[in-house]
């Protein structure tokens, strides 16, 4: 009988929740860093044993922990992610926090990737006990622009996140920039291109929308089963771009008018490529983040997003403001495929059926920053 | 000399006092770091500036800079200041 193991991390701590395959009833473990912001925790699939854990408090700087007992202790990195020292006298950048972890093909095992805020591109080959810089974009003067400064990004800093590496082919990367763009490298991170193509700007102003620095992709999500599709939530819209073409086509504008497709987060069906799922939100006016109206729902697609139906059986009928953030959102790998998110108020959700029917499974936790699901 | 560690940084030190040895502040930190791999990150980042949330005092006083000259003698206090809720 198999175990699902929903890692999920917030703004307090992480927990890991246990279910067996019927995933009918679901055992806690946890607080784990009780106190600690943990942005992202990460089971790595090619030995589906270790695990590692972006980390700050309020007051201590970042860090990585590594456990290869499923979170009973908890090692922590001899070199976490950090930026070069400068030259006395020039103004350098220091890592807030690590906010994207991201495992390599298994043909690169202890091989990891990390995305921080400010912005940076980080590498482990030993499983995330030393990390290196990758200068092709951290000390890129191109990408220093389009990342341009604190204010050019989510509240709690811009971030790098949804680095992608091709199930395929190692040396074909991808990462998006809040903001900053996507970008792609075919030589595992020496070059980059970018890969903006088709992607919308924020509309009544006059921004350029050729210059990477004006888009902000929230999420992107590579299909396991056709890795040359990817999905994006960004703050513009939905999108999907088949490769190789370079083109993203805004497969949102299908979303009910009333509804939109703004959000953070998405993820798509592990063996149909056509699948893939969003929790809009509010981002009208002042950007309330909220769900719509107040009506928290999840909408899928079936059909590539030429259509969109609205997902909602067992949640709040109104009056529920919260919304999901950009890692919050998962989808595991049975055969009825379960789908997870946690919320901003604390609570994790869960459907056995893809989406038809929802249940909460823990309520009163700190704000969920992140959900990974895993089968073993 | 003494350091004096808060509650965040005991899960290092396993106690909320400490002995470090330097003739400076930076040097005496480093040598805290070599008995304790990882507590300087969580305190001084990695341009060498103390981190936003983190008060360094030594007897009693503000600590000017990293590179002050430390006497045996002398008290460090690590302090973790206002951070939110």
């Amino acid at each position: 009988m198999s175990t699902t193991a929903l890692l999920v991390s917030t703004r307090k701590g992480a927990w890991i929740f246990r279910a067996d395959a019927t995933r009918t009833t679901w055992e806690i473990d946890g607080p784990h860093f009780l106190g600690h912001i943990i942005s992202h925790m990460v089971l790595d699939p090619r030995d589906q044993t270790t695990l590692l854990a972006a980390a700050k408090t309020g007051h201590l700087g970042p860090t990585v922990f590594r456990s290869t007992d499923w979170g009973r202790n908890w090692q922590e990195a001899v070199q976490p992610p950090a930026f070069a020292k400068v030259p006395e006298g020039e103004s350098g950048r220091s890592v807030d926090h690590t906010f994207w972890l991201t495992p390599a093909n298994s043909n690169e095992p202890g091989v990891w990737y990390a995305g921080t805020s400010p912005q940076g591109l980080f590498r482990s080959a030993d499983g995330g006990v030393t990390w290196t810089e990758l200068p092709s974009v951290n000390d890129s003067l191109k990408f220093r622009e389009w990342m341009g400064s604190e204010k050019d990004g989510t509240p709690d800093g811009p971030k790098l996140h949804s680095i992608i590496v091709d199930p395929r082919d190692s040396n074909h990367l991808y990462f998006g920039m809040s903001g900053g763009g996507v970008h792609e490298s075919l030589d595992r991170g020496v070059t980059w291109r970018v890969l903006i193509n088709g992607m919308e700007v924020p509309e009544g102003f006059d921004f350029d929308v050729a210059n990477p620095a004006f888009h902000d992709p929230h999420c992107l999500r590579i299909c396991p089963n056709d890795p040359d599709r990817i999905y994006q939530q960004n703050h513009s819209g939905i999108y999907r771009i088949d490769r190789p073409s370079d083109h993203w086509v805004r497969i949102g504008r299908n979303m009910p008018s009333a509804v939109g497709d703004i959000g953070f987060t998405m993820t798509v069906h592990p063996r149909d490529a056509n699948t893939a799922w969003v929790f809009p939100m509010d981002g009208s006016s002042v950007w309330p983040r909220t769900s719509p109206d107040g009506k928290p729902a999840v909408y899928v697609t079936r059909d590539s997003g030429a259509t969109w139906q609205r997902q909602d059986a067992g949640m709040p009928a109104e009056q529920a403001w919260w919304t999901v953030k950009r890692q919050a959102m998962c989808c595991d790998a049975h055969e009825s495929v379960g789908l997870y998110f946690g919320t901003t108020s604390g609570e994790l959700w869960f459907s056995a059926d893809e989406g038809l029917r929802w249940r909460c499974i823990a309520r009163h936790l700190p704000e969920i920053y992140a959900v990974e699901a895993a089968v073993f | 000399m003494k350091v004096l560690i808060p509650g965040a940084l005991r899960s290092y030190t396993q106690s909320h006092e400490a002995a470090a040895h330097g003739a400076t502040l930076d040097e005496a930190l480093e040598d805290l770091d070599r008995q304790y791999p990882g507590i300087r990150f969580r305190v001084i980042d990695e341009q060498g500036k103390v981190r936003r949330h983190i008060r360094i005092f030594v007897n009693g006083a503000s600590a000017e800079s990293l590179s002050m000259h430390m006497q045996p003698s002398d008290e460090v206090i690590l302090v973790q200041a206002l951070s939110g809720g």
